[in-house]
């Protein structure tokens, strides 16, 4: 057949391809498809429309549809064309309507009927075609419709129709599992076919059934170590081989599917032993394919139960791969391993073959994981790979290098990431890079400097491609120490913290999350050893947040590390002096749109006119590390409470006990029947009444239990408001308040910044309101607590590293912190004894496999008594959690009971504040909005701001951030998703 | 399971795109272009290989090759083998030549149907189907002839005009 095919196109269509080849630009070509999609309209609803000629127009609305254009007018004619008679239109019509239509289309209903019929025919072509279509076009819904007519032709006698009927089945499975569940015997069946092709299709389907439920398949072992058996010795008509290689890709299934088969299982494994080695033997490594055989062998060799000696030439398959040379000789003369060394070879590549280095690498990593020592005989090879200029490879290379990482080669293996992550410009790479970075990073840090110096760097070329996570938690390492009870390291540490800061926010365009730790650090630490000033910090923090003015979680970070800083200095009755540049800085900012602004600026204010006493007890110095322990019960406002109750105010009742959202509270109906409170009400709302009996006050056991059935004007939620939980008291006009409502007053029990602590307070809130009181006793002493927590952590990890020793023979291999806090100090012996080695990785790896699914310090809980979980409250928190601090203060000095008689004097301005229905607690907790449902406040007079949605959204804001700081436009514009809080 | 094969020129002209999972017009406009991009970055000499997770979503290879001046693309998932996927493009393309003889980007162009229907034989619903590039010759041969006969029978009526359904 010519190059013509045998279609006779019009000359209009190949003036049309002509024509859009020759466009120069994409407007042209565009246009050309518009008068394209014109003509095509007029002329496909022509009557009597020649079928040649209407073969035609479907192709050209194929491929008016390929160069993205809408040709759904046309659908409907590819449609009936399936309904024609004559095979090339019906195959045209078939061929259009996979490509146009999807399985959920309206017009499918039109063409299942055609498909049945064609299902049927006898000829061949046509029962393929429909084939072809019913895997395209039927959906769960429609294939009962053509099930049985599809097992039907797994009979047929052409073995293409047998192929095809058999991968139709295949696709429903992948649909729909349940449809076909009854029919997965007959792929075994089909298994056995005479035709090798329809076997090696059966496969596909197997391939997956076995990857679901490898158990049931066992059996099938034999059967496939025999095919492969046979293939291999070129039983096969000679028609199957491809490149001399006897049927390679059903050589290929098989091994895939021999691999999940023999996967941790000996006795199946064994079977596989003798085939694989002679696969391997007599697989030509000349040709792709030959290669792609063996590259699957040795995934096969690396997932079943390990036989060394097919290890050993799987490795000198690598080395080919890789071309490992003299060096590898040596290597092979003395280890063990010798098969895994093959692979190796193949690795190292004798090729300037990228492709078979990639696979090389790639087959690698996964040898690693059974001897790991294979690659450092290679290291050689793979840093070649890493130079390279083809990007894939080296990803490849980086995923190798990840899972070879161990402490005594962190440092160059981190340092060549960084370098590439610096050098590409791909967002999602980049991401992935980075989160590698900082998880090795953590995981493996030799030094603690030198951490502090890999994040910065990680974080001012990636820093807002990184979780905020990394963030706090190099915060919190910087904050807790290295868990080694030496005081002067730990401050050592931060001092070359606050210096390498101070040096690196002279840059222009930092990123978000690094300004942020930087502002934190430097507002904790930055005076901490005097060797810089108040004012020389504080002028700092000024010109970051004048500098990125644009983005207020840093300004808010800075207003709040400014505060710390003049604290401090209150603390320490030194004398305190304002920057003109802060002043102007508070006074902007207190002025802000942002509500979270413009309330650290005023609490800055009050705390800059406070006595050194009162600061103390607020902000006491160094403390991010300490317990905050928050009574989401806000016992010091009990009082408040009562009386505002008293004044007719109307209790809170928590939103999980209002039934249903829409409800509006009618009161009017609640002394006639309380079940029926919640219908919608029509007239105007009764002014609020004068407090009716002026009674003495309850006993705080009974705080606010008696209410008033007022409901209040001023309250903004009232319309989610019903009250259906309050039962009408027999005696009074009064109601009482059931006491489990007024246990939830503040809100759902959410306190969610630590699992620990809140379930913790769950459990107190679980017991009824006469725990009110004793839920706020139970502060412990944060000091005590959190030195607790540190000898733990001491504790364990010289148990580990006894345990590591006495393992690997002091191989610091599989030593990796469980947490950052947590890192014990690493030994310098990295000597490693390789008989050693070799049996401890495969452990190692599994076991160095967990930890790092719990990067976070709050892990350590159950190792910690459940009180001093708490110690590890995000420091994020801490700043959310100034409020509850004070609280926790008061608590701890006083029995709490009437609090706020000694809470000093700032609490009082707090409830000032409430009173004045200004909204402050929650808005003071935008930073992590899990935070936020810890203070859910009083409702009665924060009027219930809606918290879910408070505070900016800040990883898309963040996204923003980045992507106008890479197209390196200084963003100018306030960022509209930083004001969702104002209108939200 | 082969997610989509794409035929392009070397200007990011898509010469043939089929995707087994369906993906919207626009959508697959997208994808091509994305792919177009990663493409033309790469330099010459380098692995056939490229992660596509950023453009097909997670656990997603890409296969390329370059043949004077069309690049075929061919993207599946981890249940593929990376070189075998690089010969089953080889064999899509003798199958192409052989049925062109010496297949140039002209005959793909006027040849879209038939270069559908020698894909069909390779690939069927994902998965790969047939590999030797005789036997797709076979059928499609078969294919033309009988749509040829049928044509021929469906012609006439028409010709003598007698039958117009």
């Amino acid at each position: 057949m010519g190059s013509q095919g045998g279609f006779g196109q019009s000359k209009e269509f190949l003036d049309l391809v002509k024509s859009i080849g020759e466009a120069r630009s994409k407007s042209e070509e565009d246009r050309i498809i518009l008068r394209e999609i014109e003509t095509l309209k007029r002329r496909i609803v022509e009557p009597d429309i020649p079928k040649r000629k209407m073969k035609e127009y479907i192709i050209r609305l194929v491929y008016v549809e390929m160069l993205g254009h809408d040709a759904s007018f046309g659908y409907i004619q590819a449609v009936k064309m399936t309904h024609d008679d004559t095979l090339l239109l019906k195959r045209t019509g078939y061929l259009a309507v996979t490509l146009f239509l999807n399985e959920d289309h309206d017009l499918i209903i039109l063409i299942v009927n055609t498909i049945q019929k064609d299902l049927k025919s006898d000829n061949y072509v046509v029962v393929c075609a429909a084939l072809g279509a019913v895997c395209r076009l039927i959906n769960e819904e429609t294939i009962p419709a053509v099930l049985p007519q599809v097992v039907e032709l797994l009979g047929h006698q052409k073995e293409a129709v047998r192929k095809k009927a058999v991968m139709a089945l295949h696709r429903f499975y992948q649909k729909s599992p349940s449809t076909v569940s009854h029919l997965i015997s007959n792929f075994r069946k089909k298994l056995c076919d005479s035709d090798p092709g329809v076997m090696g299709a059966t496969l596909c389907p197997l391939f997956d059934l076995i990857t679901v439920d490898v158990k049931s398949y066992k059996d099938l072992v034999v059967s496939f170590v025999s095919i492969l058996k046979q293939v291999a010795e070129r039983r096969l008509p000679k028609s199957y081989d491809y490149h001399q290689m006897p049927a390679p890709f059903i050589q290929i299934k098989l091994l895939k599917i021999l691999g999940l088969l023999g996967n941790g299982d000996k006795h199946a494994s064994e079977q596989m032993y003798t085939v694989l080695g002679d696969l391997m033997r007599k697989c030509d490594t000349s040709t792709n394919i030959g290669n792609a055989i063996l590259y699957e062998c040795i995934c096969c060799i690396s997932s079943i139960y390990p036989n060394p000696k097919l290890l050993e030439a799987a490795a000198e398959v690598i080395s080919k791969f890789l071309k490992v040379g003299l060096f590898f000789e040596v290597v092979v003369l003395c280890n063990l391993y010798l098969f895994c060394y093959k692979i190796v070879m193949l690795l190292n590549v004798q090729s300037d073959n990228h492709n078979l280095k990639y696979m090389g690498i790639d087959a690698l990593g996964r040898l690693i994981k059974l001897s790991p020592d294979v690659a450092e005989q290679h290291q050689l090879a793979v840093i070649d790979c890493l130079e390279d200029p083809d990007d894939t490879l080296k990803r490849k290379t980086f995923e190798l290098l990840q899972k070879m990482t161990k402490s005594s080669n962190v440092e160059v293996i981190v340092d060549r990431m960084i370098d590439y992550m610096i050098s590409i410009n791909d967002f999602h790479y980049k991401t992935e890079i980075a989160s590698r970075c900082v998880e090795l990073a953590e995981q493996f840090a030799p030094s603690n400097h030198w951490f502090i110096l890999t994040m910065n760097k990680v974080f001012e070329h990636a820093g807002d491609l990184v979780n905020i996570k990394v963030a706090h938690n190099l915060m919190r390492l910087i904050a807790e120490g290295f868990g080694e009870d030496d005081d002067t390291a730990d401050s050592q540490l931060r001092s070359s913290a606050v210096e390498s800061y101070l040096r690196i926010v002279t840059e222009p365009k930092l990123p978000s999350a690094f300004l942020q730790v930087i502002c934190w650090v430097l507002g904790e630490y930055g005076t901490a050893d005097r060797k810089y000033s108040a004012s020389y910090i504080t002028g700092k923090l000024c010109d970051i947040a004048e500098a990125y003015s644009s983005d207020e979680t840093v300004k808010a970070y800075a207003i709040t590390s400014l505060m710390k800083i003049y604290a401090v200095e209150i603390a320490a009755r030194r004398r305190l002096d304002i920057l003109p540049e802060c002043q102007s800085l508070i006074e902007e900012l207190a002025a802000s749109h942002s509500t979270d602004l413009q309330q650290r600026a005023y609490e800055l204010q009050a705390v800059v006119g406070l006595d050194a006493h009162a600061v103390e007890s607020i902000m006491p110095s160094d403390a991010s590390c300490e317990d905050i322990e928050i009574n989401a019960l806000l016992p010091f406002l009990d009082s408040y409470v009562q009386q505002s109750l008293q004044n007719g105010a109307q209790p809170y009742i928590p939103e999980d006990e209002r039934s249903g959202a829409i409800g509006i509270s009618n009161l009017s109906n609640q002394g006639l029947s309380e079940s029926s409170t919640h219908g919608l009400k029509f007239e105007a709302y009764e002014m609020p009444k004068p407090p009716v009996p002026s009674r003495p006050p309850h006993p705080v056991s009974h705080v606010s239990s008696e209410l008033v059935p007022v409901p209040e004007p001023s309250y903004s939620r009232e319309t989610q408001f019903s009250p259906p939980n309050l039962p009408v008291s027999s005696s009074s006009a009064e109601l009482k308040l059931r006491l489990d409502g007024v246990q939830k007053k503040w809100g759902k029990p959410s306190y969610s910044s630590t699992q620990s602590s809140s379930s913790g307070y769950s459990s107190s809130a679980a017991n009824g309101a006469s725990q009110l009181e004793s839920a706020a006793p139970s502060t412990s002493q944060p000091r005590e607590s959190y030195k607790d927590l540190k000898k733990v952590e001491v504790e364990i990890s010289s148990e580990k590293q006894k345990l590591a020793a006495s393992l690997f023979g002091g191989s610091m291999k599989s030593e990796k912190r469980t947490s950052t806090s947590h890192r014990a100090s690493k030994g310098s012996n990295h000597s490693t004894e390789k008989s050693s080695v070799l049996k401890s990785s495969a452990a190692s790896i599994d076991e160095t496999k967990i930890p790092q699914l719990l990067p976070d310090l709050l892990d350590l809980g159950e190792l910690a008594p459940p009180s001093t979980v708490a110690a590890s409250v995000d420091p994020f928190m801490q700043l959310e959690g100034l409020l509850d601090q004070k609280e926790i203060i008061s608590s701890g000095s006083s029995a709490v009971i009437d609090s706020s008689n000694k809470v000093p004097d700032i609490v009082s301005l707090y409830s000032e504040l409430h009173v004045g229905g200004q909204s402050s607690q929650t808005t003071l907790s935008p930073l992590s909005s899990n935070g936020s449902d810890s203070i859910n406040l009083k409702r009665t007079v924060s009027g219930g701001s809606a918290q879910a949605t408070k505070g900016p959204n800040l990883k898309e804001a963040l996204e923003k951030d980045a992507l106008v700081r890479q197209m390196g436009v200084n963003p100018t514009t306030r960022n509209p998703n930083l004001f969702k809080d104002l209108l939200g | 399971m082969i997610r989509a094969v794409i035929v392009m020129n070397t200007q990011g002209k898509p010469r043939l795109a089929k995707f087994y999972d369906y993906q919207p017009v626009e959508k697959q406009q997208e994808l091509i272009r994305s792919v177009f991009a990663a493409l033309s970055n790469r330099a010459e000499n380098v692995s056939n290989f490229m992660e596509a997770e950023s453009i097909f979503g997670p656990d997603s290879r890409l296969v390329y090759k370059h043949y004077a001046t069309l690049y075929f693309v061919f993207v599946f998932d981890s249940s593929e083998n990376e070189l075998a996927m690089l010969d089953l493009i080889q064999v899509f393309v003798e199958t192409l030549d052989k049925c062109f003889r010496n297949v140039c980007e002209l005959d793909i162009v006027f040849n879209y149907s038939k270069m559908q229907s020698v894909l069909d034989e390779i690939i069927f619903g994902g998965q790969v189907l047939e590999t030797s590039s005789v036997e797709v010759m076979k059928a499609i041969e078969e294919i033309s002839k009988l749509e040829a006969a049928s044509n021929a029978i469906s012609l006439i009526p028409y010709a003598s005009g007698w039958s117009r359904r």
